[in-house]
């Protein structure tokens, strides 16, 4: 049966093992933003043997272009991107260490597989849910690529960020899962 | 001839990018309410519970609905009568979009398609003129996601294929986009037409209220059919399963080439957002 878990970077691979697709996980602490602009841009400091702005080790990556803050605030809407814009990329990643992604929407076989190879987890939050999730985010800075605007990696330090667990390390697949279980005839 | 003063276009246009942005319309709202009792999945009931919740804080604290703030598309339906004054009518459109998303603070999401370099101002908005009768001026603001345009298709089918053709196509193209698109959203179908009118009839189809219905008998129950096969996939809120995938389909078709039949599918996610202006 599905479990709440509040989780907070840097993750180890045994937290990662816990967590089992259908978990409510409450994401805490600092997280790291990109979408595939940034990755795109973190691909090529790696071919050219560049250091990267940010060391990805156990850390959270959530997919978002964040809309402008108003004057005051930390950040505007805030709701997770496609990820599968990210998966041609995200093998690479996991490689270097990253243990979880933020994000909605399917992923890709590669992906799905380097979950397990890495010990890693994919976590959705809710699309369109963009105004309520920016009330989880506490402080907000670009800490690489400002010209990439709102595509620019920020460092995020959250609060109880809603997420469900859709692929675990273990193989579980929650959107083949619940369309399953609700999928009639044809 | 109706005198029309383009700054009057401007701030109508910056007041409804803004609008829709931020309230979500009452339409909508209530497809949330609904989808909230009526969903069977818990975790999609949880997702209705969000998307109402998301509404009130965008609402009451002034935060866009989703930070994906959208390609501006404006229909505009301009009457014959109308006399445009004081500057160049679509410089006008794009200039009240450049100054909604800068003052509303809305994100700027368009960019050169191969340097992917940000044009800055959410410029050029996508515009589509009508000239009617009348000396009014009816403006149409949507501000359409990227996520559930990714997901949308356009078919050139062979007439033979016909109507199950277009069936499996529409149900098809839903069954692919699945989660990505962020369901529960909204079908819009365009039969007919040739390549480039289907995809603008699927785009207006979205714009139909929520609620109706095709004034036609046989679309009407078309778009009831395809509802409840889209319904029956299980992709549910959110994609993590449940019988509400779609609030509605909408139809819209006009006759087509003798070789040709043209099948676009626009889907439209569930932050569905566009103000209408009449000036």
């Amino acid at each position: 049966m599905s479990k709440q878990v509040r989780l907070i970077p840097p993750l180890t691979d045994e937290m990662v093992k816990t967590l089992v697709m259908g978990d409510q996980v409450l994401v805490s602490g600092v997280i790291y933003t990109a979408r595939d602009a940034a990755h795109k841009r973190l691909m090529e400091l790696l071919d050219a043997g560049k250091q990267l702005p940010v060391d990805f080790k156990g850390q959270i990556l959530y997919y978002v272009g964040p809309s402008p803050a108003r004057p005051g605030r930390v950040i505007g809407a805030a709701g997770p991107t496609t990820s599968t814009r990210m998966d041609v990329y995200t093998p690479t990643m996991l490689k270097l260490g990253l243990k979880a992604m933020i994000g909605k929407g399917k992923r890709s076989l590669e992906v799905l597989a380097a979950l397990q190879e890495f010990t890693a987890v994919y976590l959705g939050a809710t699309g369109g849910a963009g105004a309520l999730i920016s009330k989880c985010i506490k402080a907000a800075e670009v800490v690489a690529f400002p010209d990439l605007g709102p595509e620019a990696i920020h460092r995020l330090e959250v609060e109880n960020l809603p997420t469900i667990v859709i692929n675990d390390c273990h193989g579980g697949d929650l959107y083949e899962l619940g369309r399953r279980e609700y999928a009639r005839g044809r | 001839m109706r005198q029309i003063e383009v700054q009057t276009i401007i701030a109508a246009v910056k007041n409804a990018a803004i609008t829709a942005n931020y309230e979500q319309d009452e339409d909508m709202l209530a497809a949330f309410a609904r989808g909230e009792k009526e969903e069977e999945s818990p975790a999609g009931r949880e997702i209705f519970r969000q998307l109402l919740e998301n509404a009130r804080i965008a609402r009451e604290e002034r935060i866009p609905l989703c930070q994906d703030c959208g390609l501006a598309v404006i229909f505009a339906e301009v009457g014959q009568e109308v006399h445009f004054v004081g500057g160049d009518f679509e410089a006008a459109l794009q200039e009240g979009v450049r100054q909604g998303y800068r003052e509303g603070n809305l994100r700027k999401s368009l960019c050169h398609p191969l340097t992917r370099q940000n044009t800055g101002d959410n410029t050029p908005a996508i515009i589509h003129t009508d000239i009617v009768p009348g000396d009014r001026l009816k403006l149409l603001v949507v501000s359409k996601g990227g996520g559930s345009e990714n997901g949308s298709r356009l078919f050139m089918l062979k007439p033979a294929e016909g109507l199950a053709g277009i069936k499996d196509k529409v149900v098809a193209t839903v069954a692919e986009a699945g989660p990505n698109v962020c369901p529960p959203m909204i079908v819009g179908v365009g039969i007919g037409g040739n390549f480039e009118r289907s995809a603008l009839l699927a785009k207006k189809a979205l714009l139909r209220p929520l609620s109706d219905s095709h004034p036609d008998k046989e679309l009407a129950a078309l778009e009831k059919e395809l509802l409840t096969a889209i319904n029956d996939l299980g992709i549910g809120p959110s994609g993590l399963g449940g019988r509400l995938t779609a609030l509605g389909v909408k139809v819209l078709m006009q006759p087509c080439h003798i070789a040709s039949l043209p099948v676009a599918i626009n889907i439209q996610c569930h932050s569905s957002r566009h103000q209408e202006v009449v000036l």
